[in-house]
């Protein structure tokens, strides 16, 4: 038994796992940043890094193949690897406390992005001048969003994420008097709701058709998934409503509508909707003023800043913020980062950033640094003292009364 | 100095060779060489300050110090020339291969544009290689070739000494062509950047290269103007008819017609003037010194409408034409003097920066020093075969020469832009040959053994020719985008990252000299090859530590700017490759799986990780940080790593083969 666990201890510390480790690293970043020009950044994130393998398709098949250790699988690996060799073979002195620090700083790093990985949230804020709003939206999940609206003082919301709807099939939810059915989902395609009536049938050769509303009236272009930074996708579905006497009909939803259709129903007025998922924050933000300046004579801009004011719900919190380039807003655990602009600058576009972990790589940071730079230090002062020493011995070896080439 | 030349003596004589008998007595000339060498570099560096382009007594320095906005930035008229030159036709000289220079300085050429543009548009300054281009524009392979009427000449050009075609084009070859390259553009441009064929790309780049020219032609005096002064004067005197006519036509009762369509069509040509124009060349009348209210002359001539008068700025320049125009030289440098002095008194500063800048762009330090730098590589060589002192000492002043011209122009760059060294790739490139050569220094200074030398010279020289190679893209002098306008980071991050590139090369390049001359010449002795060993390993330390510092501020840099600490962004993943690659080689290195030649071969494999990150993963086109998609750049970037792969194969080749092998331990 001591046996296996000696062999277990002495590939876990070993140095050699260490350099194999670093080098499969290398390959798989250098994979991955060939990969982004196809995948995006973000497509690589999840098939590269945040991932145990990396998977491949048996040609012709839809069978998953690993190709690769991902991300997890190295950096668990890097972890346990450095922890273990810490723990069985590491003794603290004095000489060696550089080289400690360096990898607490590195573990720590790893666990930080693991931990960022797994509970970071983006989001997108955007706000025409005196807009104010309370919620920040995804910029990559949607959410089929079904909101009673017969109260004018109250929206009760139900939002289904469209992953949910993705699976054809029922779903059926307490604060809905009706079933909704998806008949067909589309994670993108293009919406053409200008066409006449006459030019959708004829037009689109989908399973489906709408029967209600803007849907009868639209062609619906599937396209392929996009993963470009300056593209988006349009998830599109049609969800037929059925409550318990029958169908209401179906309705064709795309996130690229930007009006929800609105439908009476027991009573009731309801509206319908795909839209970016929501993030209900704690304040509202209102934006006071966005400024872009340029470079005289040239379009390189020189700054972009949103002022901003911020009221949290508890009122504890009312005052007056600037944005600008290099330099969020931190409140309430999110962060918001000056992102964009549009609307002939009258429209700013906030990143939101949702990261409980956000102090923990510079945390490790600076023990990295300061760990290499403790550890290159004694170096440098061991070298200079080595050759301080050796040009002694030389000169001592050299005649005294001439040293050559002086 | 006695203490570390006599070190480097003795690992210089390993115990195999025989020992010197004695101390050899001191060479005199040693020292003397070297100061020869400083005085001679020195001339060499210096020179062209004194060099002044005076043909026909015109006072073009005195024009080429004039300062203008251009792209946001107040720069001199002769930054300006030179840029506008190299975007053109990729070098500052304006020639033709049959007749020789055709103006004395890129000044005088700006002036012919500026001011007499018909002349300037039979200068040749449109280069066009695609061949596809050139045969849409009517070029036959017999209209290209050059008919050289000396035979020498024609003997030179087959050989490739001088060249057979024609490559630049002027405005007036091109003139009846527009319409067709503007329609050819067009078509091209929906095709996105990365996937324009070369045709596309040529066409796009010629269309750009006649907007600039065009734009510049307009940018001080009125399009086919033959006398501005006078035509300024008969506007201003026609504006109260003019506008009491216009408003009189407008009004329905009887007008002056011919009145009102004078004003009516000079509002419209200085519109049309201050639209195109790429100077903005007029100071903001009084108050403010705010470079952003700087203003083209068209403009400028508008609010005359309002004032009654001609801006005096705007007279200036008219005036300058004027006397250009018909050769008076006294009249013109009369103007150039008055219209500084003015200036003198108002914007000192801009003034004297761009005094600096001009010259700062005849002085040429960069391509100066690269020079040297090639001349203190050969001199390293041959110091390993001949007379190693004389040669070595005069080498390494040389080399710290070099190496202070090029701070000298680093931080004469950083005073104009007031901004950290490294703001583009342009000035990333001078910062990484800086910062290797500042190690080679240090190197040479501690050993003693050409090794700083030669690696100097290489990475110096190899650096300064990418740097030469970028500036061709436009003024390098840029202003910084919003993200980026940040001194701090890019003083802490860009700079250490910078530095971890520097010694990432060094130690790749040290490990070259280790195997060429250890698989090649008998010369790598023991001694040295434990030098090179200690030094290699010493500088993988350094690199490791800036390169992971530097990192890791990127990530704070991130976390601050763009709310995330890391993305996987190419350049960040180029920057995490070269420290992982760099822990790689010292773990491999502790745990001693590599000895000294395993060691080498790692730390030449840097350079092709180094050049990874530093341009290839521009190449890609995707990303935050791509600042500049080079396709030339690319297949020398491949050639490059070629090169590299194979020397890492030499290496491992067994030492018995090596002919310094008997020498060497593994």
């Amino acid at each position: 038994m001591s046996e296996i666990r000696n062999a277990f201890v002495a590939f876990f510390t070993s140095l050699k796992l260490t350099v194999v480790l670093l080098a499969l690293s290398i390959i798989l970043v250098f994979w991955a940043t060939l990969a982004q020009v196809k995948l995006g950044i973000w497509g690589v994130q999840q098939e590269f890094f945040r991932t145990f393998f990396v998977l491949g398709k048996i040609p012709g098949t839809e069978i998953p193949l690993p190709l690769f250790p991902g991300g997890y699988t190295l950096g668990g690996f890097l972890l346990v690897n450095l922890l273990s060799a810490h723990a069985y073979r590491f003794k603290f002195s004095l000489k060696k406390s550089g080289i400690l620090l360096t990898h607490f700083g590195l573990i720590l790093l790893l666990l930080g992005e693991l931990a960022t990985s797994l509970w970071q949230k983006e989001f997108m804020m955007r706000l025409d001048e005196g807009q104010t709003s309370n919620y920040a939206e995804s910029t990559r999940q949607t959410e089929l969003a079904i909101v009673n609206v017969s109260d004018p003082t109250w929206d009760d919301v139900v939002a289904i994420p469209t992953e949910r709807i993705e699976s054809l099939g029922a779903i059926q939810h307490p604060g809905l008097p009706f079933r909704v059915v998806t008949r067909a989902y589309y994670p993108n395609a293009i919406v053409d709701a200008s066409s006449a009536q006459g030019e959708t049938s004829q037009a689109t050769d989908l399973p489906v058709r709408a029967t209600r509303d803007i849907g009868t009236r639209s062609v619906v272009r599937p396209q392929p998934i996009t993963y470009r930074e300056d593209q988006r996708n349009w998830p599109t579905a049609f969800v037929e409503l059925v409550g318990p006497e029958g169908s209401l009909g179906t309705w064709m939803l795309s996130a690229m509508l930007i009006n929800p259709q609105t439908f009476e129903y027991g009573g009731r007025t309801w509206t319908m909707q795909i839209r970016p998922e929501r993030k209900y924050l704690p304040f509202s933000l209102t934006l006071l003023d966005f400024s872009h300046d340029r470079y005289a004579g040239t379009n390189i801009p020189k700054n972009f800043s949103s002022r901003l004011h911020l009221r949290t719900d508890d009122g504890r919190d009312d005052r007056d913020v600037l944005i600008y380039m290099n330099n969020p807003l931190r409140a309430r655990g999110m962060t918001f980062y000056q992102a964009s602009f549009d609307n002939d600058d009258k429209t700013t576009i906030l990143q939101v950033v949702r990261n409980p972990g956000w102090l923990v790589p510079y945390i490790a940071c600076v023990a990295m640094a300061f760990g290499m730079v403790i550890q290159f230090c004694m170096h440098l002062v061991g070298f200079a003292r080595k050759r301080a020493n050796a040009s002694k011995r030389a000169v001592a070896r050299t005649s005294p009364s001439a040293s050559p080439l002086t | 100095m006695s203490t570390t030349s006599a070190v480097a003596s003795t690992q210089q004589c390993p115990a195999s060779s025989p020992p010197p008998p004695a101390p050899r007595p001191r060479n005199k000339f040693v020292g003397w060489a070297a100061v020869a060498a400083v005085v001679l570099g020195l001339g060499y560096l210096i020179s062209p300050l004194f060099k002044q382009d005076t043909a026909g007594g015109f006072d073009y320095a005195g024009f080429g110090r004039l300062p203008i906005l251009v792209n946001g930035r107040l720069k001199p008229m002769d930054s300006v020339a030179r840029t506008s030159l190299l975007m053109l036709q990729d070098r500052q000289r304006v020639s033709s291969p049959t007749t020789g220079n055709l103006v004395g300085s890129p000044d005088e050429w700006l002036l012919d544009v500026l001011f007499r543009p018909e002349v300037a548009d039979t200068y040749p300054v449109f280069a066009i290689d695609n061949p596809d281009l050139l045969s849409l524009l009517g070029f036959t392979e017999e209209s290209l070739k050059i008919n050289y009427s000396k035979s020498a000449h024609r003997i030179l050009a087959a050989v490739g000494f001088m060249p057979g075609t024609y490559r630049r084009f002027s405005y007036k070859q091109l003139e009846s062509k527009l319409a067709e390259i503007d329609r050819q553009s067009r078509l091209a441009e929906p095709t996105e950047e990365s996937l324009r064929t070369p045709f596309q790309k040529g066409v796009i780049e010629l269309r750009d290269r006649l907007v600039l020219y065009n734009r510049l032609k307009h940018s001080l005096i009125p399009p086919g103007s033959t006398n501005p002064l006078s035509e300024y004067d008969a506007f201003v005197k026609g504006i109260p008819a003019g506008a009491a006519a216009i408003r009189a036509r407008q009004q329905g009762q009887s007008h002056d017609e011919a009145a009102a369509r004078a004003t009516l069509e000079a509002a419209q040509r200085y519109e049309f003037m201050g639209r195109m124009a790429y100077l903005l060349a007029i100071p903001p009348l009084s108050g403010t010194n705010d470079p952003n209210s700087w203003k083209s002359a068209g403009n400028a001539l508008l609010e005359s409408f309002q004032t009654g008068d001609i801006n005096p700025t705007v007279l200036a320049y008219a005036g300058m034409a004027t006397a250009w125009r018909n050769r008076q030289v006294e009249q013109f440098n009369t103007i150039v003097k008055m219209f500084r002095e003015i200036l003198m008194k108002r914007f000192p500063e801009s003034l004297s920066k761009s005094d600096a800048e001009v010259r700062f762009n005849s002085a040429e330090p960069f391509l100066r020093s690269m020079t040297l730098y090639g001349v203190i590589f050969f001199l390293g060589i041959f110091s390993w075969m001949r007379a190693p002192d004389l040669l070595g000492r005069s080498a390494f002043a040389l080399l710290i020469l070099a190496w202070l011209a090029t701070t000298a122009g680093i931080g004469t760059r950083m005073w104009l832009e007031g901004r950290p060294p490294v703001t583009n790739l342009y000035s990333s490139a001078l910062f990484v040959g800086w910062a290797a050569v500042g190690l080679c220094v240090l190197l040479e200074r501690l050993y003693r053994n050409g090794l700083g030398l030669v690696a100097g010279g290489m990475i110096g020289f190899a650096t300064l020719l990418i740097a030469h190679h970028l500036s061709l893209s436009g003024d390098t002098l840029e202003m910084m985008r919003a993200v980026l306008d940040s001194n701090f980071w890019l003083a802490t991050h860009v700079v250490t990252i910078t530095v971890g590139y520097s010694a990432t090369y060094l130690a790749g390049f040290l490990a070259f000299i280790y195997v060429v001359r250890g698989v090649f010449t008998n010369g790598l002795d023991a001694g040295t090859a434990n030098a090179i060993k200690s030094m290699v390993y010493g500088i993988i330390c350094f690199a490791a530590l800036f390169s992971l510092v530097g990192t890791i501020l990127g990530g704070i840099w991130a976390d601050q700017s763009w709310g995330r600490f890391w993305g996987w962004d190419p350049k960040e993943n180029g920057a995490l490759i070269i420290v992982i690659w760099n822990a790689l080689i010292l773990h491999a290195r502790w745990g001693g799986w590599v000895k000294t030649r395993g060691l080498m071969a790692l730390a030449i494999f840097g350079n092709i990780v180094t050049s990874w990150s530093w341009f290839g993963t521009n190449m890609l086109g995707v990303g935050l940080h791509s600042y500049g998609f080079m396709e030339a750049a690319f297949y020398w970037l491949l050639a490059f790593c070629i090169t590299q792969l194979a020397l890492i194969g030499i290496a491992n080749i067994p030492l018995r083969y090596w002919r310094s092998g008997s020498q060497l331990s593994a």
